[in-house]
């Protein structure tokens, strides 16, 4: 090997002039925002949200993947919205970024179908048409019945329906979709009458004057 | 600031308590209205569920950027408890081919922030297994001793419950339990017809007020998150605020205790030594009386790191007990599927935070293969959805018909999956075992010789291994938990855990009840601590956590904990009042 291909191989801060030595030893104090911790938190857990914030995992083009995935997932209907109109994009962004183990699965499937569809349909998925589309999601929802060349398609598919869903029902919209009513101050007096007709139980009669 | 200089206060106090959780915010209740004048050491930070600073409960999912998942917090975003089984800078180790975790809270009232508030006393045989079965320890003391404590600890800070007449469950003086929910029911009426009971669950919530300083329970079904009503029992909110009121009680945060300093003439404890958390300062504080309560593991580490000439092998450790027979809870679990609870009727069911029935213990280990028994807990219902919520549908909606009776492969996507969400919401169940285990003196904990914590501390190294009989009580409760699945009408969810898994039984630790390591007893050739969690070798150090307990029974321990602290304080404040 020649001495200058050598050379090229070393960076140019192991020679030690690219970086002043005494800046590097010392860094300039870093431009301190004063950082607002939200109640219920602890320091390091605002710390932490605030630096994620600022991060970006998704390329537009992967954002715009998992938008159009999500709401083929859970679209809208007569009783609520789409899980993007929920937000669902951006708490799987958040997701990435929160637990880092996410993101080769997400980033590594979503290249996989797009490679899949570049071979069955010449595009990458958000490219193809709504039928090649569903097509596609066609063989990658069932993973009992994925074929053989399909299944890492179905792992990939199956989190980004969990992810969805844990998003979707999680957000405003979905909670009142589901009807969940509680996370309120209220008296708990047991379960109403007409509930317990329809499943043909009834309370002790020790039970109906506990605390009376 | 120099971290080395040693800052001494300059009082002395009548007693010095470490830690306060369940036993040393009793202790700092107890000896403070006795009239003692009291410092509190507390490693962590200050915390007030009523203080909007600290407020997570009614809050929704969508205020967590992770919709309250468990990734800075083990128990999700919401969850009370600061800590957990890895605290950065706080490390500890465990011996090869062994394994435990290590769950620490570093906050005023401890793990009390967000527990499950199950508050069982002992029943009479807990107290002498050994004498029933010949494996494990008695106890020094019986039911007799601590029954007026558990008494008074009922009336103090209140449970909620029902009189059952059973001899393994004794009685208290309980509020008004809360009417089980639909999910309940069911489990229920089909465990009852296999012939296993279920009973009203004993949690330590006021159904009904108890006095002025703390509300009703208003069914959030939070109690984990910590009550801003202070209606269910922490330690912070219901014993060391009004301990605090007193104006007898000097509460230190932040204060990592190292080491309990003693004369070495005397061989008493003359105070505690500890590392302040934020200027790393080292401070001693001068006692007459000190009183440990840092938890089971982190008393053993402060006696075992408290060496000097006069006790070479740690303090109070001349039966070189300390560390040995540590015991944490058995637990494993299933869920299941219950078909006829789909597309149910919404209502708001959150109820107390935590199950409205429990099974205990119901069999005779005389007639079975291993020595101790367990009891069950039951979870369910329509929760408030967060992160995790639909997960593993692929593994549930091809087993089930669609509403027009079709059979599809699990899965999918579209209308049709949304509505199955829909459909099974509320209709899964849970249930787990909680088991008391056979201490063992092959458990133990001790100090690692080679690492120190971010203080400079050195750390606990773990050696914990479950034996047979805890393993072969966990194969009992899989079976058990099919059969109450099955009677109540449900499908188990995926594959009944085997002997490859050890039938589900969870790592030590996991539990988070572990208990043991400096034991009382009456002989001090094995024991620690006499009948009133005095040392044997140190006569004015006590321990008021679980690290006393010969045993845990299947019962958790912090009813015990703070009935057995109530009564080593009042002998702390008796003997103090003999010697004026």
């Amino acid at each position: 090997m020649k001495r200058r291909d050598l050379l090229k191989g070393i960076p140019v801060t192991a020679f030690g002039f690219a970086v002043n030595p005494t800046e590097a030893a010392v860094p300039a104090p870093p431009d301190v925002k004063p950082l607002k911790i939200p109640g219920g938190r602890q320091k390091f857990e605002a710390v932490r949200d605030a630096a994620l914030n600022a991060e970006k995992f998704f390329t537009p083009h992967e954002l715009q993947t998992v938008t159009v995935l999500s709401d083929i997932i859970i679209p809208a209907d007569a009783k609520s919205g789409s899980a993007s109109q929920a937000g669902v994009p951006a708490f799987i962004e958040f997701m990435m970024k929160d637990q880092p183990r996410n993101q080769t699965p997400m980033r590594g499937g979503i290249r996989w179908l797009d490679n899949t569809c570049t071979k069955r349909y010449g595009k990458p998925f958000v490219q193809c048409t709504k039928t090649q589309q569903i097509d596609m999601v066609e063989q990658i929802a069932y993973p009992a019945i994925a074929k053989p060349d399909m299944t890492q398609g179905a792992t990939f598919f199956s989190m980004m329906r969990n992810l969805t869903a844990s998003g979707f029902f999680s957000s405003q919209m979905g909670i009142k979709d589901i009807g969940y009513v509680g996370n309120t101050p209220n008296q708990w007096d047991g379960v109403p009458d007409e509930v317990l007709k329809q499943y043909g139980l009834a309370y002790e009669e020790r039970e109906l004057n506990m605390g009376k | 600031m120099d971290p080395f200089q040693i800052k001494k206060a300059p009082v002395e106090y009548d007693v010095a308590i470490v830690g306060s959780g369940a036993g040393g915010g009793m202790a700092a209740y107890s000896l403070a209205k006795s009239g003692a004048k009291v410092v509190l050491l507390e490693a962590g930070g200050y915390f007030d569920p009523a203080d909007p600073k600290y407020i997570t409960q009614l809050k929704w999912p969508w205020e967590s950027p992770r919709r309250g998942a468990s990734t800075t917090r083990p128990f999700g975003d919401f969850d009370a408890a600061w800590g957990g089984w890895d605290i950065e800078g706080e490390p500890y180790t465990t011996a090869k081919g062994t394994e435990f975790h290590w769950f620490r809270s570093r906050m005023l009232g401890g793990r009390t922030n967000h527990w499950g508030r199950i508050s069982l006393r002992f029943a009479p045989d807990d107290f002498r297994r050994k004498t029933m079965t010949g494996i494990g320890e008695d106890w020094p003391i019986g039911y007799d001793d601590l029954k007026p404590f558990y008494d008074r600890v009922d009336k103090l800070i209140g449970v909620f419950g029902s009189v059952e007449n059973m001899p393994s469950e004794p009685d208290g003086f309980f509020l008004p339990p809360p009417k089980p929910r639909l999910h309940e029911l069911m489990i229920r009426k089909g465990a009852r017809s296999i012939g296993i009971p279920v009973i009203p669950s004993r949690l330590s919530i006021l159904t009904k007020p108890i006095n002025d300083e703390r509300g009703q329970c208003f069914y959030c079904s939070q109690c984990g998150r910590a009550c801003q009503a202070y209606a269910d029992f922490s330690s912070s909110s219901v014993l060391v605020k009004p301990a605090m009121k007193t104006g007898n009680v000097t509460l230190i945060n932040g204060a990592m205790v190292r080491e309990v300093l003693t004369d070495p003439a005397s061989g008493l404890c003359t105070g505690v030594s500890y590392v302040d958390t934020q200027t790393l300062q080292e401070v001693t504080i001068k006692a007459k009386t000190v009183v440990l309560a840092a938890s089971a593991g982190e008393t053993a580490r402060l006696l075992l790191n408290s060496k000097s000439g006069r006790f070479p092998n740690g303090l109070a450790n001349s039966s070189g007990v300390v560390g040995k027979y540590i015991n944490d809870s058995t637990g494993a679990s299933r869920s299941a599927f219950i078909p006829a609870l789909m597309d149910r009727k919404r209502y708001n069911e959150d109820g107390v935070g935590g199950m409205h029935v429990f099974t205990p213990w119901w069999l005779d280990n005389k007639k079975l293969d291993f020595p101790r028994g367990y009891h069950i807990e039951y979870w369910g219902g329509m929760g408030m959805p967060a992160y995790g919520f639909g997960w593993g549908i692929e593994a549930m909606n091809g087993m089930l018909a669609a509403r027009d009776g079709s059979k599809k492969p699990g899965g999918g996507y579209g209308a049709s999956l949304k509505d199955d969400y829909r459909r099974f919401y509320g209709a899964y169940i849970g249930m787990a075992g909680r088991g008391e285990p056979v201490p063992l003196e092959s458990n133990y904990c001790e100090i690692d010789p080679n690492v120190v914590d971010k203080y400079g501390i050195p750390v606990l190294r773990f050696n914990y291994k479950w034996s047979d009989y805890e393993i072969k009580q966990a194969k009992h409760m899989q079976d058990t938990f099919e059969e109450i699945i099955h009677a109540a009408g449900g499908i188990a969810l995926g594959n009944k855990p085997g002997a490859e898994t050890n039938y589900g039984l969870e790592a030590p630790g996991k539990i988070i009840h572990e208990v043991g390591t400096a034991r009382m007893g009456k002989d001090p050739k094995n024991s620690v601590l006499n009948g009133y969690q005095q040392a044997h070798d140190v006569k004015n150090l006590f321990i008021v956590d679980a690290a006393p307990f010969p045993s845990q029974g299947d019962k958790n321990v912090t009813w015990t904990i703070l009935a057995s602290s109530m009564r080593t304080s009042e002998y702390i404040a008796d003997l103090a009042k003999k010697k004026v």
